[in-house]
């Protein structure tokens, strides 16, 4: 008799989407603080905005858009059982995912060295609203750092499982939720773009 | 091997053609936030909510799944945005 092994490829994906609805409203919640913040200080976040570089910012924006090809790509060929290329475009994405985090660790590191971060002294000669605006840059931006983080991790783990062939053409779902989380990362970004980046 | 249920697959060239969308939205994006103010607000209210739904659509597959899924996402989404509306609502009465 052989081991009957169950499979629910739908039940798979509905639960990913309600664990990415649980990613929503925690954005959700620092998007709903943030127009609150910038509402009531209008004037101290358009100058502190100005700050950011807009093309880093963009830079950053071109990488995540890309990778989220890449990933889709590789759910598409893993479904015309294409492995080669299904491993390929998943380990592009984890790449992007790695050089976005390089660039956001250049640009944390540029403002720590002017002392704007919660508490330096380059935060501290300046209006509580650009205070304010800095911190939401830091938590919003630092979450979504820390998701594109678990997504790299998350994608360099479907790598390895496409090439023993435990993710194939039959049974993709994990590359396929993986994909959901890593889209849902970018979504975020697309946000934090006009939010911060071109507040100014 | 089992039959299973498996995905809807999207071909190459439309992944291309949402990828090339996005990048050309991005930069309108990043040009109309220099024309003005008002510029770069509207830019940023009509067409960062269309850059997500290209992705929620097309990369995410939504557009391809059953109804239950969909209204599933439509009325997480709609939560959020009434949250939003109810803060809007409480500042500019206050």
């Amino acid at each position: 008799m052989s081991e009957t092994v169950h499979h629910d490829y739908q039940g798979a994906k509905i639960g990913m989407w309600l664990f990415l609805f649980t990613e929503f409203m925690l954005f959700g919640g620092l998007f709903i603080l943030y127009a609150g913040s910038r509402a009531l200080n209008p004037e101290a976040f358009h100058s502190a905005g100005r700050e950011l570089s807009v093309p880093l910012g963009v830079a950053n924006t071109v990488i995540l858009l890309t990778s989220s090809l890449f990933v889709a790509a590789a759910i598409t060929a893993i479904q015309k059982g294409n492995k080669k290329l299904s491993l390929i475009l998943t380990g592009l994405t984890a790449a992007c995912g790695a050089l976005f985090l390089v660039n956001k660790a250049a640009e944390w590191g540029m403002k720590f060295h002017h002392g704007i971060y919660p508490n330096g002294p380059g935060l501290a000669q300046r209006p509580a609203g650009e205070a304010l605006f800095f911190g939401l840059y830091y938590i919003m931006t630092g979450l979504h750092g820390l998701h594109v983080l678990a997504g790299t991790v998350l994608l360099t783990v479907m790598a390895v499982l496409v090439s023993r062939e435990r993710v194939r053409q039959d049974d993709y779902v994990l590359l396929e939720n993986s994909g959901l989380y890593w889209h849902l990362v970018d979504v975020i970004w697309i946000f934090l773009l006009p939010l911060f980046y071109l507040a100014a | 091997m089992s039959v299973r249920e498996q995905g809807h697959t999207i071909e190459y060239p439309t992944l291309l053609k949402v990828w090339g969308a996005l990048v050309l939205l991005t930069a309108a994006l990043v040009g109309a936030s220099r024309v003005s103010e008002a510029a770069a607000v509207w830019a940023m209210l009509a067409l960062t909510p269309l850059k997500a739904a290209l992705v929620l659509y097309f990369f995410m597959h939504l557009k391809y799944e059953k109804a239950v899924l969909k209204a599933m996402v439509f009325t997480a989404l709609a939560v959020l945005i009434i949250f939003i509306g109810m803060l809007f609502l409480d500042i500019s009465f206050r």
